[in-house]
């Protein structure tokens, strides 16, 4: 089957030259706008599905504070998708709004990283996500609020008052969590490992990290490494923890490969947008 | 009402301490009662009973909103409706803090609604089916709880009243939102109309149910009256709740589901008609069409939260054996 469509079309060789024109003529300042929007897109997406997936625990958290401060952290990630989402169809030009971009596109034009759309397990893994997470985002927040883009620099002095919490908050209870009963120390080490793959998508630089880093628009999340390794090892020990050995990755969120798991988040929290088109609410 | 046919203990004319009659006198002449003031036993446990299944329905009544939370078709609608049920958390807990200080703890509060021994609200015992239900709800359901909730910011008991108080403040804004919901539903596209009418049909009743039986049927309320922690009647309560709804209603371009509503210029309120009272009995049972997904639900939440909660205690001594070990 490999040979099926060479053996389909016409002209191979004039389709692919055609095909490769469109990126070779494009000027380098459209190059760059299309990594920013990219950029905007992963910063939006990252926030709404894990503020999605938070959102899911309200009413069924294991006790009522825990219940208000997850949904504090699901509201504060949504508020920023808003911001974020909206400044990447800003700067895109084409009129697509942040909902427009929240609920009119395809699982493959997402790019969240895969570690934020995993199922929430237990509260403890849904902690131990967002600890991973809260760590990562800290760092990358705290770097922006020097961004060379005066807007992006805003959203994320703004993002980074609310996300010092969630670290904080998040930390807190990985530690208590691991240090508290055999039971819960179990839980938390099987949570740990189960999501340490995912979490080392974050530190994946591609060539829109590339170009971002060198227009001084955004940090090359693999600079973040150093940092997030202390403040991940710390915690760990005190949470009694085992980091895990294993380096592999899995990659291909930013790039909008998912797991399967992104299509049924998008099924439910798309569905009035796409059942009733063009409609106000 | 968030609190339905809560059985009071008074006693009789005869039973009365000269303590009695001294306490309903402060009451009679508007005076708090605080926790450490002493309180006949039956004031006591008709409060705890009220105040506990109040916090239950509010902790239960997040979950037919919270249904919605992951299909809220704006990124705006999703802010505004997971404040709002977030909101009716902090609700449950300022009142399970204030059934605390007559000397019950959350924990044997929820038991007993896990138990099934106390109730809530037979309101979020109904399903929410569309959108449309996220208006509904919070202009018909958070409304009626404000009819209720307002006059208790004057009730006898010090911590109920302080937390009605503050949940009134954000029980406005949830009518509101919900208004603001059914406003665009009902001005929007013949699809939103039918579900803003859907809605309406089906939460109109049960909204009328909330205030609970008729006063003639309703025997715990003379004494919850004297002692001022029943403000008004059930009918009074449910009149002026529809004599405020049906013009809201009209504005919205929306009918109400009775065909016997009608101005009576006479009384100066409308007349309507009854609920079913079988089906309200019938909800209360465990019989509506959600008792068994919205109790399961709590349950489920507290049972899977077991190990949380008890690491969390084990955290916390081993954290004070430390501190202790380090002096
Ligand atoms: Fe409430
Ligand atoms: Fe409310």
């Amino acid at each position: 089957m490999p040979s099926l469509p060479d053996m389909m079309t016409p002209d191979a060789e004039g389709l692919a030259r055609q095909a490769g024109q469109g990126g070779a003529h494009a000027p380098a300042a459209d190059a760059d706008q299309d990594a920013f929007v990219e950029f905007l897109l992963r910063m939006g997406d990252n926030a709404l599905i894990l503020g999605h997936r938070n959102s899911e625990w309200c009413g069924h958290g294991p006790v009522l504070e825990e219940d208000i401060a997850m949904s504090n952290i699901a509201l504060d990630l949504i508020g920023q998708t808003a911001l974020w989402l909206g400044l990447a169809g800003e700067v895109e030009g084409k009129g697509r709004s942040a909902d427009d971009l929240a609920y009119l596109r395809d699982a493959w034009d997402f790019r969240n990283l895969l570690l934020v759309e995993r199922p929430n397990g237990d509260f403890g893994a849904t902690l131990m996500r967002q600890f991973l997470f809260d760590a990562f985002h800290f760092l990358q927040l705290r770097a922006l609020t020097g961004s060379a883009d005066p807007r992006v620099a805003e959203i994320a002095q703004k993002a980074l008052k609310e996300v010092s919490y969630h670290l904080e908050r998040s930390a807190e209870q990985v530690i208590a969590l691991g240090d508290g009963t055999a039971e819960s120390h179990a839980r938390m080490q099987a949570a740990l490992d189960d999501q340490w793959g995912y979490a080392q998508e974050m530190f994946a630089s591609d060539a829109t990290d590339v170009t971002m880093a060198a227009a001084g628009i955004a940090p090359d999340p693999a600079s973040l490494r150093k940092p997030w390794d202390d403040t991940v090892d710390a915690v760990l020990a005190q949470a009694t923890l085992k980091r895990p050995e294993s380096s592999f990755a899995h990659k291909g969120g930013k790039q909008g490969t998912h797991t399967e798991h992104l299509g049924y988040i998008l099924a439910e929290m798309q569905f009035l947008q796409r059942a009733y088109p063009g409609a106000s609410w | 009402m968030y609190a339905q046919l809560v059985k009071s203990e008074g006693k009789s004319q005869a039973e009365l301490t000269p303590e009695d009659i001294a306490f309903q006198e402060r009451i009679d002449r508007g005076e708090k009662i605080e926790p450490k003031e002493w309180m006949p036993e039956g004031y006591r446990k008709t409060l705890i009973r009220q105040i506990g299944q109040h916090a239950h329905s509010e902790i239960v009544g997040q979950l037919p909103e919270g249904n919605w939370i992951t299909r809220a078709p704006t990124l705006e609608r999703k802010q505004i409706l997971l404040a709002k049920v977030q909101d009716e958390a902090g609700h449950g807990l300022y009142l399970y803090c204030a059934a605390e200080t007559l000397g019950v703890s959350r924990d044997q509060l929820l038991e007993k609604l896990h138990s099934g021994e106390m109730k809530y609200s037979s309101i979020f015992n109904y399903p929410t089916l569309t959108w449309a239900d996220m208006g509904a709800v919070g202009w018909l359901v958070d409304g009626a709880a404000i009819m209720n909730q307002v006059p208790l910011q004057r009730t006898s008991y010090g911590p109920y009243s302080r937390a009605m108080i503050r949940i009134c403040k954000e029980e406005s804004f949830h009518q509101r939102q919900g208004y603001a919901i059914m406003m665009k539903m009902a001005t929007g596209t013949p699809e939103q109309k039918r579900m803003a009418q859907d809605a309406l049909n089906r939460l109109w009743y049960p909204s009328l149910m909330m205030f609970g039986p008729s006063d003639k049927d309703s025997v715990h309320s003379v004494q919850s009256m004297a002692w001022k922690i029943k403000m008004n009647s059930n009918d009074e309560l449910r009149q002026k709740f529809v004599d405020q709804t049906v013009p809201q209603a009209e504005y919205l371009g929306l009918t109400v589901p009775d065909p016997n509503l009608k101005w009576n210029e006479e009384k100066g309120g409308y007349d309507f008609s009854e609920p079913d009272w079988d089906e309200f009995y019938q909800v209360l049972k465990g019989n509506g069409p959600c008792n068994k997904e919205r109790l399961g639900a709590r349950v489920k939440a507290w049972e899977d939260g077991a190990w949380y909660r008890d690491a969390m205690v084990a955290h916390a001594k081993k954290k004070a054996a430390r501190a202790v070990a380090a002096e």
